[in-house]
């Protein structure tokens, strides 16, 4: 897997040109809720069998959650189990998740979706019922506490989600999908406010 | 004044500012707090609407959501107009403007009414019977004049300006219905902590006890009570409480949808407030508190305006201060009517009559309403109700005939007895029984884990109702995981009691009269419709049903049903439940479209997915084509240029010197593990292990019937990781494929499948000059062609961003794919177009590219093929890999019927004229004399002009294709036939030297 | 709309997240190319389409991404159980015999 990981793509030192995100900026904000759009983070597609959970979690800094619907985070890094052998790991801090899985031997796969993924902030005490208007899941602090991650849907698209706070979420959806994402939570954001 | 007939200390409005309305032009004033329906009445206008078959005049029947006649258009502005409205549902606001309907040219001198004197031709059935002949007369005569005369409202013809919302919701208990049974439940379920949802129909809590003047309730007036009780629900944290909220439908797994009607009711609501809500709850436990309805009686005319539910005029009184008349009747069979008679008669209006069709009945309302010198008639019937556009008297006879007596009344009040609404309970797959004391159906056997309190369970009495009803609510929370309860059960101190009533037509509308006895007022079905029905054979419930449309309007049959059913069942001389009774079904009341589609309209009917060179190409003027859920440029034209020019010049120039292309949507992923060659062996037709790192291969994907299903590009970027590309509308479900293959049949292979469509920006760059304007730009990748050769794949930089270089070519030039990731997309495609500029390079959209591969002979997956081809029909057995043991497909393909001969093949086609173009999907046959139907023998899959080749080009599936080479076949149009020449696919650089030219 | 509980999620969770896959426990031959006409038509075209208890396959599309199998009653529309890919088909139902 070294091999392989070793020809990742890594930031450039230097672009010559403007990185232009999706939807930069936008945000809107109703009667408690507001619905931002976040910066740019470092996002890696980690895939790998239970034997190497030990030493990739030990490369990244962070230990990789095997339980269901949760997280691991540490130092602006973020591990979210997505599935069995599958997590997104966000790193709001600047460092290369794939770099550091690069060294790792023990079977695994990691892709960089840094670019795949925008992400939306709702924040507020409407921030549930916001998300509620297009996602079927129970989002009360019971079933979907803060800490809770999941992949899911919203209206008619793919989204995945997590609990950041009591009235705080992070929507994470494909760059094509950002502004249906956006104008949705917004419409949302309008109905959960009033 | 808020009318005439508005009595001065009746009603809780008493300090209620007074509103204007209009109705059919007339203005009135009501009050604030008042229904349409009961500001009409105020008013003295109990004249509606007419009726949907024999346009007879209709009144107002009920007060609530069962209402059939009493239907209206509501009117905003021009957009905004709301058909078939419930006037006693409707909440009056300061200028509302209400319509009649299904009236002309006015409501109290109807043209259409001419129908009532020639029904004995619209008897039931009348649609089966009547139009029958000639045949064509039914689609271009009969239908729309029959729609025209009947219907009900008119569709606005203008956008819907309001906006819908939605939410899911998940609780552990909700309360359906907020009548006392449904408060108590959700007090007893809130008091331990769980999550409640408490929902009703009306505008206020209460349900009965709107009208029940005799119901006391922890010491207080019953209504009172129950405004008290939800003040103190709502101030929970744990309660949800939704008023003007219908639930209209129970599905699986008690998944309830209700709407929340959040804006009717108000004069100018705001922009941000929805007009409805929708929600979608989840509840781990459903209390069904949804009470009973009451029934008519059946007798002649008794669809006078004026004649109404008893239990609807003394809401009417008690709610709304309003006197349904001043001089009433009451026709009735059980003891509710009474207490409409004695609260009505307290209230100063004169009560002429009250006509029980029962022998003797006893009790202490009897007793009051005599005590009153109200005269008491045992053993009568109304046979006949006088007066047209308002009731104006009713005739009373001994139930078993003799002297008539005609009596002046201006309204009648009348009650059949009370119908549990069983309808979400049956909604919810549960099994009504019908108890033969009562004759009605309660809740039997449950499907869900649900629970019935109160009047729709057959409880009678408040006190019952109420110990039933906090009993449910508090076993539901402990069922739904609650700690037991610490509150206090509400004592019901004074309340009334109902008993049963009667079912069926009343005396004077029995089986040998021809009166007008009407069972459904809203689709205007008589008791005589019903037993003709059953005479011309119909057995079933569901049969007579359908023959007659009794139940079958918007209204559902709350009011008929039952009726109904007992006229069919004596009829037939069976009980009740042999008969059986016809299936409930959502929506309980009509739903919005509205409501339904909630956001999912404009920009958010579908994603609309835009790649990050999108804005580029907009602000250069591109025309863009849907292709699934993208927006992809279709051409760039200049000024002047229409699409033919715009696209003639793109592709002359990719030929010339260079063309850029936005490739982006392609579908993309990563296959990465020491098994991925392994895995891609068996995905795809084509062998992959000995691929060097480095190179790419284009792949066909087959599904395991032997046809194709995908094709693409795939890179090898190392001995473990493949970069596949597939088609722009395959990428979801050839993942899936993928997915589904790795995981449930090959779940040995150490490999991963990641999906990167959106991770990078793919910038096509294909021409003679591709690679000048290319190479200046990268770093640390040698574009020499002995170092990057066709189908090569590279990992480098490009202005400074990570990129992974494919040589490779859609269009038989020299190109390359530029994969960056796709925040610096549109930079690096500007970069490559100012390098492009210096060069003559042109931009090109999906029309160009279509061409161009077309010239090459290049299929494209979902158009040339379709679902039924495969890789020998395409041409493309070179890809099969000849020695490979398995692959997802390789049985499929070598079933009989897709190695016989004579099969459809891919050829090419070249008209004999050059300058004609055939039509995509245009049939093909040998013979253009012969008699039709002709044989067709396949038919053209792309067709386009190539200004290249300077004629038209085409490709075509023909059976036995490439065994006709050099053959004439005909494609017979509309205007003619076209002769055309079929060609081997490539028309443009046979030999392939573009490609690296 | 259903509740499915996902094996992998250890969680029940709405229908949306869910896709329905066709019948499960239909092996693909080790031998794919040796299979004779009969046995790949029974393999690819044939499907028991019962009326009752049927044994599918799902996968949690849009939540952990995984195939799984289920046991439905297609007259209910009750799932009986749901089981990880892989595992064999139940031997018994739960709640079987009452």
């Amino acid at each position: 897997m070294a091999k392989a990981a070793a020809r990742k793509t890594a930031p450039a030192a230097s672009p010559s040109v403007e990185r232009r995100p999706a939807l930069t900026g936008r945000s809107t904000t109703a009667a408690g809720v507001k619905v931002e759009v976040l910066p740019p983070a470092e996002r890696m597609s980690l895939r790998a069998p239970e034997a190497s959970v030990a030493a990739l979690s030990k490369a990244l800094g962070v230990t990789l959650p095997k339980k269901p619907k949760t997280l691991a985070s540490k130092g602006g890094r973020t591990a979210l189990w997505l599935g069995p052998d599958e997590w997104l790991v966000i790193d709001e801090a600047g460092n290369d998740p794939l770099a550091d899985c690069a060294g790792v031997s023990a079977l695994h796969s990691a892709v960089g979706i840094s670019h795949r993924n925008i992400a939306i902030a709702v924040t507020g005490a409407g921030a549930a019922a916001t998300i509620n208007a297009g996602c079927p899941q129970d989002l009360s602090l019971d079933a979907f506490p803060v800490g809770a991650a999941s992949r899911t849907i919203l209206g008619k698209t793919e989204i995945v989600l997590l609990r950041t706070a009591a009235d705080a979420f992070r929507v994470e959806c494909w760059r094509s999908f950002s502004d249906y994402v956006f104008t949705f939570l917004s419409e949302g954001s309008r109905d959960a406010a009033v | 004044m808020s009318g005439a007939f508005r009595i001065p200390g009746a009603g809780r409005f008493k300090q209620a500012k007074t509103a204007r309305f209009s109705f059919d032009g007339q203005s009135y004033t009501g009050i604030e707090g008042d229904t349409l329906a009961s500001a009409l009445l105020a008013n003295g206008v109990h004249l509606v609407g007419r009726s949907f078959k024999y346009h007879r005049p209709r009144g107002i029947l009920s007060a609530g959501a069962e209402e059939p006649n009493a239907l209206v258009e509501i009117k905003r502005d021009a957009a905004r107009k709301t058909p078939n409205v419930r006037a006693t549902v409707q909440e009056l606001y300061e200028g509302l403007d209400a319509q009649s309907q299904n009236r002309w040219p006015s409501l109290s001198f109807d043209l259409g009414a001419v129908s009532d004197v020639a029904s004995p031709l619209l008897s039931a059935g009348f649609y089966y019977k009547t139009f029958m002949w000639p045949k064509a007369a039914w689609k271009s005569l009969y239908e729309p004049k029959i729609r025209a005369a009947a219907g009900l409202g008119v569709s606005p013809d203008k956008p819907d300006p309001d906006h819908y919302s939605s939410r899911y919701a998940h609780c552990d208990v909700l309360v359906l219905g907020g009548g006392a049974a449904g408060i108590a439940a959700a007090l007893a379920a809130a008091e331990t902590g769980v999550r409640v949802i408490l929902a009703d129909e009306q505008a206020e809590f209460g349900g009965s006890l709107r009208f029940e003047s005799g119901a006391k309730i922890d010491g207080q007036d019953g209504f009172a009570w129950a405004q008290a009780a939800v003040a103190k629900l709502a101030a929970m944290d744990n309660v949800r409480v939704l008023p003007r909220t219908t639930a209209f439908g129970y599905y699986a797994q008690n998944f309830i949808g209700l709407v929340e009607r959040v804006s009717d009711h108000l004069k100018a609501p705001g922009h941000d407030l929805a007009r409805e809500r929708l929600w979608q709850v989840r509840a781990k436990r459903v209390v069904l508190a949804s009470g009973a309805i009451e029934r008519h009686m059946v007798f002649a005319d008794n669809d006078r305006p004026g004649i109404m539910l008893a239990g609807a005029a003394r809401t009417y009184l008690n709610h709304y201060g309003v006197a349904v008349g001043r001089n009433v009747g009451v026709y009735t069979a059980n003891d509710s009517a009474y207490a409409a008679a004695i609260d009505l008669k307290k209230a100063g209006v004169n009560v002429a009559a009250i006509v029980d069709l029962r022998d003797n009945p006893t009790g202490p309302v009897i007793d009051e309403a005599r005590a009153l010198g109200i005269e008491v008639n045992f053993g009568r019937a109304v046979i006949r109700a006088g007066g047209k556009l308002r009731v104006s008297s009713m005739t009373v006879q001994p139930k078993n005939g003799g002297g008539e007596r005609t009596i002046a009344v201006d309204a009648i009040l009348m009650s059949a007895g009370w119908t549990p609404s069983v309808h979400l309970f049956s909604q919810s797959r549960g099994k009504v029984a019908f108890n033969d004391e009562t004759k009605r159906f309660v809740p039997g056997t449950y499907a869900q884990d649900c629970v019935s309190v109160g009047a729709c369970n057959g409880t009678d009495g408040l006190s019952a109702t109420v110990d039933e009803a906090y009993a449910a609510g508090a076993k539901a929370a402990k069922d739904a995981g609650a700690k037991a309860a610490k509150g206090n059960k509400p004592k019901v101190d004074a309340s009334e009691s109902w008993s049963r009533g009667m079912l069926g037509a009343a005396p004077g509308a029995g089986p040998d009269t021809t009166v007008k006895a009407f069972v459904d007022f809203q689709n205007d079905v008589t008791a005589k419709d019903i037993r003709q029905a059953v005479h011309e054979g119909m057995r079933s419930i569901e049969h007579v049903k359908r023959f007659t449309t009794n139940g079958m309007a918007t209204d559902q049959g709350k009011t008929s049903n039952m009726h109904g059913l007992a006229i069919a069942a004596e009829t037939l001389g069976k009980a009740i439940p042999e008969v059986g009774l016809t299936t409930f079904r959502a929506p309980y009341t009509p739903v919005t479209f509205g409501a339904i589609v909630s956001h999912a309209r404009g920009p958010l009917f579908d994603p609309t997915r835009r790649t990050a060179i999108h804005p580029w190409a907009e602000a250069q003027g591109a025309v863009f084509e849907d292709v699934g859920q993208w927006k992809r440029a279709w051409y760039f034209p200049k000024a002047g240029e229409d699409m033919h020019a715009a696209v003639d010049r793109e592709c002359v120039a990719v030929r010339k010197t260079a063309g850029l292309f936005d490739a982006s949507t392609l579908g993309k992923i990563e296959v990465v593990g020491p098994d991925a060659a392994k895995f891609m062996e068996l995905l795809y037709t084509n062998p992959w292990e000995k691929l060097e790192p480095g190179r790419c291969r284009y792949g066909i994907m087959l599904r395991e019937d032997g046809f194709i299903y995908d094709d693409g590009v795939v890179g090898r970027l190392a001995p473990d990781r493949f970069h596949v590309t597939t088609t722009t509308g395959g990428a979801p479900r050839v993942m899936n494929h993928m997915e589904d293959y790795l995981q449930t049949e090959f779940p040995h292979l150490n490999v991963w499948l990641t999906s990167i469509t959106e991770q990078w920006a793919v910038i096509a760059v294909q021409g003679p000059k591709s690679r000048d304007i290319i190479a200046p730009l990268v770093e640390g990748i040698d574009m020499s062609d002995e170092a990057l050769p066709h189908m090569s794949v590279r990992e480098g930089k490009i202005c400074g961003v990570p990129t992974r270089l494919f040589r490779m070519s859609f269009t038989g030039e020299r190109g390359f794919e530029v994969n960056v990731p796709a925040d610096y997309g549109q930079a690096v495609w500007e970069a490559l177009w100012a390098e492009g500029q210096k060069h003559g390079a042109a931009a090109y959209g999906t029309e160009a590219m279509h061409v161009l591969r077309a010239e090459k002979g290049y299929i494209i997956v979902g158009q040339d093929t379709d679902g039924t081809v495969t890789p020998n029909d395409a041409g493309l057995d070179w890809a099969v890999g000849k020695k490979k043991a398995d692959f997802v497909g390789i049985r499929g393909m070598a079933r009989p019927d897709l190695v016989a001969k004579g099969r459809k093949q891919l050829v090419g086609l070249k008209t004999k004229d050059p300058k004609v173009v055939l039509e995509e999907g245009a049939q093909i046959v040998e013979d253009p004399k012969q008699a039709i139907p002709m044989k067709m023998i396949g038919h053209v899959t792309s067709s386009y002009w190539s200004e290249n080749c300077g004629r038209s080009i085409a490709l075509a599936l023909v059976a036995g294709g490439r065994e006709r080479m050099g053959e004439t076949l005909y494609v017979p149009m509309p205007d003619g036939v076209i002769e055309v020449e079929v060609t081997g696919m490539v028309f443009f650089d046979e030999t392939g030297g573009r490609l690296n030219g | 709309m259903l509740l499915i509980r996902c094996p992998y999620c250890e969680e029940e969770r709405p229908e949306l997240e869910f896709r329905n896959a066709g019948e499960a426990h239909i092996a693909r031959s080790a031998n794919m190319a040796g299979e004779s006409d009969d046995d790949f038509e029974k393999f690819f075209f044939i499907r028991s389409n019962p009326k009752g208890i049927i044994y599918e396959r799902w996968r949690h599309m849009h939540g952990c991404a995984r195939f799984f199998n289920a046991v439905r009653d297609t007259v209910t529309d009750k799932f009986v159980m749901t089981y990880k890919a892989g595992e064999p088909k139940p031997s018994k139902l739960p709640g079987a015999g009452k």
